[in-house]
């Protein structure tokens, strides 16, 4: 589905001096599997994810989304931000529709999906609420569903959790491994969460700050669907412990 | 009555209980000192030289409205489009932002006499006096409100490939409608004054000249309702903005 090869990316600093964010990296994303990329603030897993997105060209390497060179953003991806950035004028049910306008997708069929998505996360009856009226939870909900509107193929999540607390986390983690299992779709999820990394991967990408490189890549055998028995499976708390050496082992540097 | 209701009555009545006592005392000093009456009239001297005067002061009200709302509605219709311009191009803001500046930098009052050289003593030269005054904060404030869309919002419409034309439609003109209003709830208090100064200059009607009439004859009571009565047509418009506002403008930005 992606593929990255010596992508690196160096901004230049605000005293001209370039800032070496991210790579060399070389990384895949197979289609259909759900990716999580774990590491500490300042790795460059947001900036991995913004070059995924199109939003941000690498400084080296090459990049390929199915097949052909990744070149800007594409309309078969979707995106969740950490802050939902829903539009504050209009309802969740236009601001679900966005995508629907600018891509110019038939009123109906879009209308019809959005209310199907809305009712798979439980936000039906809020569909003609404004966002502010919404908690948190909900509103990063909406956000999903305003990203799966257009059935995109990739669906890129930037810590769509971090600024919600430890249960809302939890229950939309779960909700979205949930989600992704009824709608079949690849998916990458960034976050500095390792619970919630494990939970939801397929595999679990561990990345280290300055430079940002990929430091293990650890697949996460567990059964799905994944619920909240999961956590108790043992394995999920061998697989945790595999990950949190890579942080806190002896090899660090 | 409860003690509640009470204190709540109290509330709701301090301020007009502060506004009677300040005419009362204003009535009162009039009449105590003996301050003759083209030098300050009492409340009640300038109540009766209203009602005597009511015909006339309607009228010249109805020039100085028109001339301000006409006015104020032409620096809207000119400033709405140039701000648009400048806001999307960086060669437009170098060429008309500077040419603003300095329009904005000369006193109003300096050019008003010219202003009516060229226009004649109609009511042209109050109208153009006041879009000159109204221009600049409608202009300004609406160049910020269009480059206020957040970063997060602006990356989500790149992501979907949205144009220049939909990212407007969709994303800077409802993010800038909350500044457009500041700038007019701030132009539309200028244009008042700017219709005054242009009455100050050569004229036959509106409440400038009303007020420059009725002093020049001593009739100090006349003035002072005149004044007042340009006070009210100032809060009146402010008003009506707001209430315009309130209705478009739903959500804090």
């Amino acid at each position: 589905m992606i593929e990255l090869q010596g992508v690196a990316k160096t901004y230049s600093g605000r005293d001209g001096e370039p800032v070496h964010a991210l790579g060399p990296i070389d990384f895949t994303i197979e289609r259909g599997s759900f990716v999580s990329v774990v590491g500490p603030s300042g790795c460059g897993k947001s900036t991995l994810l913004r070059l995924i997105a199109g939003l941000e060209s690498p400084s080296a390497g090459t990049m390929t989304r199915s097949g052909a060179p990744l070149e800007g953003p594409s309309r078969d991806v979707g995106i969740v931000f950490q802050d939902h950035v829903l539009f504050p004028w209009a309802s969740v049910l236009d601001n679900v529709l966005l995508p629907a306008d600018v891509f110019g997708m038939d009123r109906a069929e879009a209308r019809e999906r959005a209310f199907r998505l809305l009712e798979l996360t439980g936000l039906a009856d809020f569909a003609h609420h404004m966002p502010q009226m919404l908690s948190g939870g909900m509103k990063q909900r909406a956000a999903f569903c305003r990203a799966m509107l257009s059935d995109p193929q990739l669906l890129l999540l930037d810590e769509p959790f971090g600024a919600l607390d430890a249960l809302t986390r939890e229950e939309l983690s779960l909700e979205l491994s949930r989600l992704w299992q009824e709608l079949a779709r690849t998916a990458l999820l960034i976050t500095h969460d390792i619970e919630e990394a494990v939970l939801l991967g397929d595999r679990v990408v561990v990345m280290s700050a300055r430079p940002g490189v990929i430091r293990a890549d650890i697949p996460v055998d567990l059964p799905r669907p994944r619920t909240i028995e999961t956590e108790n499976h043992p394995r999920f708390h061998e697989i945790m412990q595999t990950v949190r050496a890579m942080f806190f082992g002896p090899g660090r540097r | 009555m409860t003690a509640r209701t009470l204190s709540t009555l109290v509330d709701r009545a301090t301020t007009p209980i502060i506004y009677i006592l300040v005419l009362a005392a204003w009535e009162l000093g009039v009449r105590v000192f003996q301050v003759p009456t083209w030098i300050l009239p009492a409340p009640t001297e300038i109540w009766s030289a209203a009602v005597l005067w009511a015909p006339e002061l309607f009228f010249n009200s109805l020039v100085t409205l028109r001339e301000t709302v006409f006015g104020f509605a032409l620096a809207l219709a000119l400033s709405l489009p140039l701000a648009v311009t400048i806001a999307f191009s960086a060669r437009a803001r170098r060429v008309i932002y500077p040419i603003v500046l300095a329009l904005q930098s000369v006193p109003k009052v300096a050019i008003a006499p010219l202003v009516t050289l060229w226009f004649g003593i109609n009511e042209w030269p109050k109208i153009v006096i006041v879009v000159l005054v109204c221009f600049f904060p409608i202009l300004v404030n609406m160049v910020t409100g269009l480059e206020s869309a957040p970063r997060g919002m602006l990356d989500l419409m790149r992501s979907m490939r949205a144009s220049e034309m939909t990212i407007f439609r969709r994303l800077r003109m409802p993010s800038a409608l909350p500044h457009l209003f500041t700038g007019c709830k701030v132009a539309i208090t200028f244009a008042v004054i700017g219709a005054v100064i242009g009455e100050f200059v050569a004229a036959q009607e509106g409440l400038g000249y009303l007020i420059l009439m009725s002093t020049s004859q001593s009739q100090t009571p006349l003035a002072f309702a005149a004044i007042i009565l340009l006070t009210l047509i100032s809060i009146v418009l402010f008003g009506a903005i707001e209430l315009v506002e309130r209705r478009v403008v739903r959500w804090t930005p």
